[in-house]
């Protein structure tokens, strides 16, 4: 009696086993961390067309640029690496005109106003109404928690506002870093199929002079107004080892902002996802890089380089007084009291 | 009841099975675990970038260009490639991670055979060192061509082309010889492609700052002249011709190249403009020369090299030119009968050609 309850209790034993053994035993072990919140985004694939080239430059009449005769002689305009570097001078806005209207892009634009930050979302699309990409295709997209918040404003035609309802964190720095991670999953879900080109901007700041084509590009980057002129041992890198924002001593091209970053809607998604993934790595070991995001952005723009380096012409702080290598501020901050609108 | 063999065998069985899931599948999760996906995958993402990032370099500044006397972008936001604008390291580590073989096309008829030597030991050593490059040498006389020692990472591809009576003839078949060879096997083979003359030999290292979609040359004669003065071609008949009141730079036909995508579609569109040309009773006052710059007006470069890159020795080096990466062959350069065609390209202010063509 007792043999045949112990034996059919090892053959249903057996069987069980078997049975985990066959659904999981051949997978690969993943070790997700908790708090992951959407691994979807990190397997999603997207099918891009392929970016055109610019094809044909129409006929068109301008000043002949002279070998001998550079426009800026006061400032870098090539990166070591043979990226452009954006300053007011160094580039024809009708030639890039010429190349680009006929391609009939759609620029996008992310901006953040979460929780205090709604206020400033009006002025910034105003502005953004009068000097950003006049003559193309817009679409704005505002990631809010409060969307009844936002002013209503007046749009040129063939341009868009779109509401993204994002949720609000307690703390402003975490409202910061999670940009990256909101920014890669709009992309895969709506904004890869309706735009060429993704801008990334903050909103609590103003455009005063344009902003055009000649900011278009696979990977851009801004240089922040606070370091352009500082040697990169005093730039503001994430110092401690243990981040995964860690940039050595040495080491260092620019101090790029996190207030202005984009490029093609498809590179954009590729470093989103990847500087979610460092700040993720920092959060499993409880370290927060020194500028949030921005520091995560730094290191991985120190490795896969920008394409074309916008000056800080285009991403100014109007608290500090105007250089004599800028010519033109066209997108500088709004000023306000951080303390009151960060909690 | 005391143990029995049964009850043993079912200890072990039990044991076995429940370690063999264990080992599996630990179903505690340690507090000192590290999750290991994400920091595996950033490892990994890492490493790949880890040679570009452990690069150490001077540091560009932002106020301090390098060189103030010449203009390194054009107005449309292409780089022009002179000396100290770029840093080689983080090109080619960049240009590594992306795999990329780049090929050279050259032509090497008639008298021009005496040439190959040179150029061939001079790029082989030269010419994006250290990378994979095919050499595609197109020429009438293989036979003729001696026993030459390339790097192990360079390939030399000899292909016969058919002699023509006038030596000019060549050059204006290169434009349509290079793009049917382009689509039936160099697309296959290379991402790159660069058009050089054969007569030119390298002297200092030309890497990878090269390397970019549709990649043009300043031509040596002609970087300083006013656009009037450029030798575009004038006739409204002719596919070259440039209005008056446009034009860039005047680009040489010695060194161009690019993906090899776009060098197709310039070798096209270059050698239908001959053709037409041809059937119009017209040709162009400097050949494929002319179509090139015309093509290169309406689909402008992407980069450019400045005119270190095809430097011709005859000039004297003025002290703009810091580099001197190609220079014009001035051993073994017979005139006019050798070389009629070339020899007017190096002094374009000579009207009339003795050789007659």
């Amino acid at each position: 009696m007792i043999y045949r309850k112990v034996l059919g209790s090892f053959v249903c034993l057996f069987v069980v086993a078997a049975f985990i053994w066959i659904i999981v035993g051949n997978r690969k072990v993943h070790y997700l961390p908790y708090y992951l919140p959407c691994p979807e985004i990190f397997s999603v694939k997207l099918q891009y067309t392929e970016a055109k080239l610019i094809q044909l430059f129409p006929q068109l009449f301008y000043q002949q640029p002279r070998v001998l005769d550079p426009k800026r002689q006061d400032v870098l305009t090539v990166t070591p690496w043979l990226a452009p570097i954006i300053w007011e001078g160094t580039f024809n806005s009708e030639i890039l005109d010429s190349a680009y209207r006929p391609l009939n892009l759609t620029i996008g634009v992310t901006a953040f106003a979460v929780g205090k930050y709604t206020r400033f979302v009006g002025r910034f699309l105003e502005s953004a109404e009068k000097h950003f990409m006049k003559g193309y295709r817009v679409n704005y997209y505002i990631f809010t928690d409060k969307p009844e918040t936002i002013p209503h404003v007046q749009l040129q035609p063939g341009r868009r506002f779109v509401f993204v309802p994002i949720k609000k964190y307690p703390s402003w720095q975490e409202i910061s870093m999670r940009r990256m991670e909101a920014i890669n999953k709009h992309i895969a879900e709506t904004s890869h199929q309706e735009v060429d080109y993704l801008f990334c901007l903050d909103s609590d700041m103003v455009f005063h002079n344009a902003w055009g084509p000649e900011t278009l590009g696979d990977i851009v980057a801004a240089i922040h107004p606070g370091y352009f002129n500082v040697p990169r041992s005093q730039f503001p890198y994430e110092r401690r080892s243990s981040s995964a924002a860690y940039i050595p001593d040495g080491e260092g091209d620019f101090y790029y902002g996190g207030a202005v970053f984009g490029g093609l809607v498809k590179k954009v998604y590729e470093f989103t996802k990847t500087c979610h993934m460092t700040i993720l790595a920092d959060k499993a070991n409880g370290i927060m890089a020194a500028w949030q995001e921005e520091s995560h952005l730094n290191r991985h723009f120190l490795s896969n380089k920008p394409t074309k380096v916008l000056s800080p012409e285009y991403l100014w702080d109007d608290r500090k007084p105007k250089p004599p290598v800028i010519h033109l501020i066209r997108f500088s901050t709004v000023d306000k009291n951080y303390k009151e609108i960060r909690d | 009841m005391g143990i029995t063999k049964l009850h043993g065998l079912a200890i072990v069985l039990t044991a076995g099975i429940t370690g063999a899931i264990w080992y599996h599948h630990p179903f505690s999760q340690a507090s000192d675990q590290k999750p290991t996906a994400s920091s595996e995958d950033v490892t990994n993402m890492n490493q790949s970038l880890c040679q570009l990032s452990s690069l150490l370099y001077p540091e560009p500044l932002l106020t301090k260009p390098r060189r103030r006397d010449v203009l390194v972008l054009t107005p449309w936001l292409a780089p022009i490639v002179w000396e100290g604008t770029f840093n080689r390291d983080i090109l080619n580590a960049q240009y590594m991670q992306k795999n990329l073989v780049t090929g050279v096309v050259t032509f090497a008829v008639e008298k021009y055979v005496q040439f190959i030597k040179g150029f061939m030991s001079s790029a082989n050593k030269y010419f994006l060192a250290g990378h994979q490059v095919n050499f595609y040498l197109f020429t009438d006389n293989p036979e003729q061509i001696s026993h030459l020692q390339l790097a192990p990472e360079n390939h030399l591809f000899v292909i016969p082309v058919q002699n023509h009576t006038r030596g000019q003839d060549i050059s204006l078949r290169q434009m349509g010889i290079i793009s049917t060879y382009i689509q039936s096997r160099f697309q296959y083979e290379v991402d790159y492609l660069y058009s050089i003359d054969i007569d030119v030999q390298l002297v200092e290292h030309v890497g990878v700052e090269i390397i970019d979609t549709l990649v043009g040359t300043i031509s040596s004669w002609h970087y300083d002249t006013r656009r009037e003065s450029k030798p575009y071609e004038p006739r409204a008949e002719s596919r070259a011709a440039v209005p008056q009141g446009e034009g860039d730079f005047y680009y040489t036909a010695s060194f161009y190249g690019g993906s090899v995508a776009e060098v197709y579609r310039l070798t096209r569109a270059c050698f239908k403009g001959i053709l037409e040309d041809r059937g119009n009773g017209i040709e162009a006052r400097w050949h494929d020369e002319s179509h090139l710059n015309k093509y290169l007006l309406e689909h402008k470069p992407t980069r450019l090299l400045s005119p270190e890159y095809c430097w011709d020795a005859e000039l004297s080096r003025p002290r703009i030119i810091q580099g001197q990466q190609l220079t014009y062959l001035t051993a073994g350069w017979c005139f006019l009968p050798c070389k009629p065609w070339h020899n007017v390209l190096m002094k374009p202010f000579r009207r009339d050609n003795p050789s007659g063509h």
